[in-house]
């Protein structure tokens, strides 16, 4: 099957020895995929390598597995569950015909949501490394992926928050302050969800009832999450514990997500588990999943592939087990992978269109840690253009400051920005609720309440007087 | 004339709450958006922590500071990555898990070095020079108590200080050391509020080439975070735990909190806060 890829431009011979170096060789430039030793070595063999891969056949990647199906379950699942007859529309086409095809009017969003079982993560890779970023907004958009528990997210229209209350110690009253905050601003109907400071069951119990009681009370038609390892989160279920939302980092690769400590076994029965609560009052979708571009790389597992398509393999991992959110925490890695502001806005508007493409329900952590070359502008920028592109959900933090991760993500009063400037809404169930809880005057125009709403206003008055020093 | 019933900034009446976290809650808003004064605070916070990225760790201050404080018998030993330069750390992460030669040699030949060791600490500048020079000291203190207060005898390999480093360079620095386990305290990224946070990261049977997944970590360990007794605690229970198992990572849990963090609120099993008090 050692196929090899070659073409002239002018005086200079090309050649690409395996269908990853071209895939490589191909991407857009970033600082990971320097890294990792697999970046064109020039600007004219990037493009090259482009018009090499867009005359390749769609049905290459059927045959050619990047890692080979023998040593990775990841590989396994993306062959085993392909569907041929999905897939009929578009075998005949090569990658460049697959562009056109994708951006022409018979793309339509039915049509689109009828082959995705034909599309693997590699084609979806490939031909995203030929699309501008208008490209890749605008069939982004016409990729429709709808998942509910509590509420139901994804519908056009619609940009949905994760309102993510995170405190360094996991004290209780500090984490409440953030949540009351973001239900305040309207955020939080994705998910409101903890990234624990300490990873182990007991501290994730609490922090479940934690926002159970909260939910509870409030009747919010919303759902929680501790992102804790999978194993930790059906350690919880065994033992009682209110779990909407099963977490994990999920990889690309069968070796990352062995890195990560699970395999597609450990997800299967996290997945089972939970839904066995039947916790979920519209919907079923019980799995939150985090990808990144350069986790792969990161955990020395990535086989020589190029970050961008390492990520598209992790969203096969993710549509396997019909999750409620996937989130591309796209900043996060660091400069070593996403070095800059543009580099970081091409691989969220990949990661959006890569994982619509494939049917998982795309949300984005727009974000960047401090040793990155980006800034707020960026993110500004980036918010935008995924709101454009029809992001399922974002991220909702106080101020943009994650007090326990230590990065900037994009704060409660970004949300309502993307959401006034793009006329776009909360699922429809939390816009009701934000409605009759009088949080806005008046909620289709995103105008909020100058006052504190009564039943908020009233567990005001049980703050306790002075701050608590736990420990 | 009839007075503006709406003022241009919006107030949050819940700014108080600012006293139980220092996240940016009740911050106000113009419109939908951020005041001047709250934005400007902001982009000062991110410049700070950007300058902190690149500030280096003064290592001199540092050995000498550990030797007089824990009446070290020799200097700690001072090991450098193969990252030449800041921006060459920051981009490369594999070279940053490498010691040069000069350390591999310096402590191939460490004549201080005992033949072999129950621990080895690794002390790395990482993202942060400004965590290790603060945190450092408090650290070990609380953590040579927890050794002291063990019925278990336990030999430390010599102190090792490292620069450039990151988080896997406590494998082959353990593993020359004959040592059965290392923990690495490493500065994290700063974060706008937190510029120093130190990490822990506590490996079983060190070697070059061990993955993420058999590391056990304890974050967030600076004064206004968790503090350094309650997080010398934690860290011992898990290499207690370690030592009796032989193992690290996520096969080791840690169930230093079973027990519980939250004092009163956790010991009835509630977790009672003002939203949901009745």
């Amino acid at each position: 099957m050692a196929q090899t890829f070659q073409t002239t431009v002018g005086s200079h011979h090309y050649r690409f020895k395996s269908l990853a170096e071209l895939m490589a060789k191909a991407t857009p430039a970033r600082s990971g995929d320097r890294l990792a030793g697999v970046i064109a070595d020039s600007a004219e063999e990037r493009v090259v390598a482009q018009m090499v891969l867009a005359e390749l056949p769609l049905t290459t990647f059927l045959n050619d597995a990047l890692i080979p199906y023998e040593h990775d379950e990841i590989t396994r699942l993306i062959i085993d569950d392909h569907d041929a007859e999905a897939f009929a529309p578009l075998r005949h086409l090569t990658v460049g015909d697959f562009r056109n095809w994708l951006l022409s009017d018979q793309a339509t969003s039915e049509v689109l949501t009828a082959v995705r079982p034909g599309i693997t993560p590699e084609m979806a890779a490939a031909v995203s490394k030929l699309m501008r970023n208008q490209d890749l907004i605008l069939v982004g958009r016409k990729c429709r992926v709808t998942t509910a528990f509590r509420n139901t997210i994804g519908l056009p229209g619609r940009l949905s928050t994760r309102l993510q209350p995170n405190h360094p110690t996991d004290d209780v009253t500090g984490i409440a302050a953030s949540i009351l905050d973001g239900l305040l601003y309207g955020s939080g109907d994705a998910v409101i969800g903890i990234n624990p400071a300490t990873d182990n069951v007991a501290q994730s119990v609490k922090l479940m009832r934690l926002m159970d009681d909260v939910i509870q009370k409030y009747q919010i038609p919303t759902q929680s999450c501790v992102l804790t390892h999978v194993t930790n989160t059906l350690e919880a279920i065994e033992q009682g514990a209110p779990v909407d939302l099963v977490f994990q980092s999920i990889g690309g690769t069968e070796a990352t997500n062995r890195s990560f400590g699970f395999d597609l076994n450990t997800l299967a029965e996290a997945e089972a588990a939970a839904q066995s609560l039947n916790r979920g009052t519209v919907g079923r979708n019980v799995m939150y999943f985090e990808t990144g571009q350069g986790s792969s790389l990161s955990a020395d597992a990535h086989h020589g592939l190029d970050q961008q398509t390492c990520e598209a393999r992790a969203y096969a991992v993710a549509r396997k087990f019909s999750p409620l959110l996937v989130n591309t925490v796209v900043g996060f890695i660091g400069p070593e992978y996403l070095f800059d502001g543009k580099e970081i806005t091409r691989a969220g508007l990949e990661d959006h269109f890569c994982g619509k493409l494939l049917g998982v329900p795309m949300g984005c952590d727009v974000c960047y840690t401090n040793h990155a070359e980006a800034d707020q502008n960026d993110m500004d920028n980036l918010l935008t253009l995924l709101g454009v592109a029809g992001c399922n959900f974002v991220m909702g933090i106080p101020g943009s400051d994650d007090i326990m991760l230590n990065y900037q993500t994009t704060s409660f009063h970004d949300a309502l920005y993307a959401r006034r400037v793009l006329g776009l809404k909360a699922a429809p169930e939390f816009e009701r609720w934000l409605d009759e809880m009088q949080i806005f005057n008046d909620v289709k125009t995103h105008k909020l309440n100058d006052q504190v709403p009564a039943a908020f206003a009233n567990s005001l008055r049980h703050l306790p007087r002075e701050p608590r020093h736990d420990v | 004339m009839t007075s503006n019933p709406t003022p241009i900034v919006v107030e949050n009446p819940w700014e108080r709450l600012r006293a139980f976290t220092d996240a940016r809650i009740g911050l106000g808003r113009a419109g939908i958006s951020l005041p001047t004064g709250k934005l400007l605070e902001f982009q000062l916070a991110h410049a700070q922590a950007q300058d902190a990225v690149h500030a280096p760790l003064d290592v001199e201050a540092l050995a000498q500071q550990l030797q007089k404080a824990f009446a070290l018998e020799h200097e700690p030993l001072r090991l450098h990555s193969q990252v030449e330069g800041r921006a060459m750390y920051l981009q490369r992460p594999d070279v940053g898990r490498r010691l040069n030669d000069d350390s591999r040699e310096r402590l191939q030949n460490a004549e201080t070095s005992p033949s072999r060791a129950d621990l080895a600490v690794v002390i790395v500048d990482g993202l942060s020079a400004l965590a290790v020079q603060q945190n450092s000291q408090p650290f070990l203190k609380a953590l040579y108590q927890q050794f002291e207060q063990d019925n278990a005898e336990w030999q430390l390999a010599p102190l090792a200080i490292v620069e450039q480093g990151r988080v896997a360079i406590g494998d082959e620095i353990g593993a020359l050391l004959n040592a059965d386990a290392v923990l690495v305290m490493i500065g994290e990224r700063p974060g706008l509020s937190s510029p120093d946070s130190l990490g822990l990261y506590m490996t079983w049977a060190p070697e070059p080439g061990l993955k993420d997944d058999r590391r056990n970590c304890i974050s967030n360990v600076r004064p206004a975070g968790l503090n350094m007794v309650e997080a010398a605690r934690r860290l011992f229970l898990l290499l207690k735990e370690a030592r009796e198992l032989k193992i690290s990572g996520v096969k080791l849990k840690d169930r230093s909190e079973d027990s519980v963090l939250e004092g009163d609120a956790a010991a009835s099993g509630a977790t009672k806060n003002f939203l949901v008090a009745d």
